[in-house]
């Protein structure tokens, strides 16, 4: 897709980076290190995915980025500098470049909170307070129109009354009202049916190219990580064990780990092996193009 | 042609809400399972894959009603039956259901051995402990899961080791039909290929005879199914085998939801993912026509008015359109 950006970023400066990242819950006989020493690098523009089994630690990683839990160790940078968000003024300021979708749509919003509420916070997040009214709501009829929602079918309405696509769609216009440099997208369509899937994807493609976001998506999924992204990264046991350009990691994997996810995930032209070492199953049908 | 173990004939079911308003949730839904085959239903949300399942029970709670139709097992139609006869005869012994989120269904305050009696002393009140955890142990180990797990509770089991053991437990009494109700959606990959493979091994041993599976992912029923039905807004669209449902597709419907496959392969990344536009229509209402007409590309004027019968080819497919197969395969060529 873009692989002259993940080519020509050797001159850039990466608009998030993070060295020796670690993250340990407990202590003693209990000890989890849920990240390992991780070392990354976000590009602007770039689409990032991370792939990994459950409890490889994407979710803690990402929770970590965001600011959510604390960092045990290592330092995470953030468009050069190193992030300091230790107070509730520095976070604040944090958060208005970097946003994330979460998985459930459901438990995303304020259930107190009517739609209107919820996007017009995102316009005085932005410093949008003193806009006139007009303005405001000029804006936020063009984010609605941007994930193909109606605002006059919205207005006055709560986020429940909708439906898991158009909330993960209200989620996306939040974003687009906000603007921040990089969105952090943990299993956006893993709660929604795949028609509704693609709008999703398509979507995010959309914010990527219109606004320069840098995106990083969190899925287990390795078709929809190949097909989305630029760069993958992928993870066992809190350790980033791959990384590179799409096509190379899917194409021509390296880690033993990469290549047992590959095996493990059913596909169309390839017969799969259940019995990895008996060999094709006989429940399986052998391969059609064979 | 095999045993058929499962004949469904014209089976209607409806939800009634509480304002009186009848959903028809599985309209008209006919189809034969026979001995060591499994059936793949796809569609999306909503439209009627987990009620079909339900229905297909012959276990009718409120809102869910039965309204017409047969569900044939090994020659026994349960669709009249009592609901306690049901419960007494039927469930367990001849269909078996996994739930999607059955990883929730274990309580965690009992060791596992105890749904293994709750389930074989529902059947027959007599069975000692000791035959039970003796049959229990057995067809743990042929199964690959450790007979250790018994003795454990369920906070104890990762997600995947959950799911197994909620197969294996529904299965302990060899139903002839096992409704999967997506099992594998909430793991990950290799948690996922375990479950399919126990489901396998459960086939070939022939604890169960014939299985229904539900999901919406597609690349996996391809690889694990014989047959994929696909249903839309509580009709079956088409049927065929799993080869010819994927690679060549002659329903709209069935076209538009094949795109959308996603797999990491070469190639992937050339295709545009392209989403059906519009919504599917409202159950309380169905439009009186081809359900799908709304939203389809090759709709007709005819296709708003006149019923859609359900075609069935001479190679044992079947699909529900109004234009003939060489029609739909030249507007195909088209594109």
């Amino acid at each position: 897709m873009s692989e002259q950006i993940v080519n020509n970023n050797t001159d850039r400066t990466p608009c998030m980076s993070g060295t020796g990242v670690t993250k340990i819950f407990g202590a003693g006989a209990n000890k989890t290190v849920a990240v390992d020493h991780v070392d990354f690098a976000f590009y602007p523009g770039e689409l990032i995915s991370i792939v990994g089994e459950s409890g490889s630690g994407k979710t803690t990683l990402i929770k970590m980025l965001l600011g959510l839990t604390s960092v045990t160790d290592g330092d995470i940078f953030f468009m050069g500098n190193k992030r300091d968000i230790r107070t509730r003024k520095q976070k604040k300021e944090y958060w208005k470049g970097i946003q994330a979708i979460f998985q459930d749509p459901f438990s995303a919003y304020n259930i107190f909170n009517k739609i209107d509420t919820v996007l017009l916070d995102c316009i005085n997040m932005r410093g949008g307070r003193k806009l006139p009214k007009e303005e405001k709501l000029r804006m936020i009829t063009e984010a609605c129109e941007f994930v193909n929602l109606k605002y006059a079918e919205l207005t006055n309405k709560y986020p429940f009354e909708l439906s898991g696509g158009q909330m993960q769609r209200l989620m996306i216009a939040r974003i687009f009202l906000l603007r921040p440099k990089i969105l952090l997208a943990d299993e956006p369509t893993s709660m929604i049916d795949a028609c509704s899937r693609a709008t999703i994807l398509d979507m995010l493609m959309k914010l990527r190219e219109e606004e320069g976001m840098t995106i990083v998506f969190i899925t287990h999924d390795l078709g929809l990580a190949y097909y989305v992204s630029d760069k993958l990264l992928i993870m066992e046991k809190g350790k980033i064990v791959e990384q590179g350009a799409a096509d190379q990691v899917i194409l021509n994997p390296q880690h033993r780990y990469t290549k047992q996810l590959l095996a493990d995930v059913p596909k169309l032209t390839e017969t799969w092996h259940l019995d990895d070492e008996a060999g094709p199953a006989t429940f399986i049908r052998a391969n059609p193009n064979a | 042609m095999g045993n058929v173990i499962l004949d469904v004939r014209g089976l209607t079911t409806k939800y009634i809400t509480r304002f009186n308003e009848g959903v028809y949730a599985v309209d008209n839904v006919s189809f034969t399972l026979e001995e060591g085959k499994s059936l793949g239903i796809a569609g999306e949300s909503g439209c009627g894959k987990s009620t079909l399942a339900l229905s297909l029970m012959g276990y009718y709670f409120p809102p869910l009603h039965y309204m017409s139709g047969d569900i044939i097992i090994n020659g026994r139609n349960i669709s009249q039956m009592a609901p306690d006869d049901v419960r007494l005869k039927v469930l367990g012994t001849e269909i078996a259901y996994i739930p999607q989120a059955a990883m929730n269904a274990l309580n965690p305050t009992q060791r596992i051995i105890r749904f293994v009696e709750d389930v074989i002393q529902a059947h027959d009140p007599k069975a000692s402990k000791k035959d039970i955890y003796d049959l229990a142990r057995q067809r743990f180990e042929i199964l690959n899961l450790s007979p250790d797990v018994l003795q454990k509770h369920a906070v104890e089991l990762s997600g995947g080791m959950k799911q197994r053991t909620v197969i294996a437990i529904s299965t302990i009494l060899s139903p002839k039909v096992l409704i999967a109700d997506e099992p594998s959606s909430a793991l990950d990959v290799s948690s996922q290929k375990m479950v399919i493979r126990m489901l396998r091994d459960l086939m070939e041993m022939g604890y169960i005879k014939c299985m229904i599976f539900i999901t919406h992912e597609l690349p996996l029923l391809y690889n694990v199914t014989d047959d994929i039905a696909v249903m839309y807004a509580g009709q079956f669209v088409e049927r065929g085998t799993a080869k010819e449902m994927v690679f060549d597709p002659l329903h709209p419907y069935s076209k538009g939801l094949m795109e959308s496959i996603i797999v990491p392969e070469a190639g992937t990344r050339e295709i545009k993912l392209a989403a059906i536009p519009g919504t599917p229509p409202n159950l309380k209402s169905p439009p009186e026509g081809c359900r799908f007409a709304a939203r389809c590309k090759y709709a007709q004027p005819m296709c708003q008015s006149s019923s859609i019968r359900f075609l069935e080819l001479d190679n044992a497919r079947n699909y529900r359109c109004i234009l003939p197969e060489v029609e739909l395969r030249e507007a195909y060529g088209r594109e």
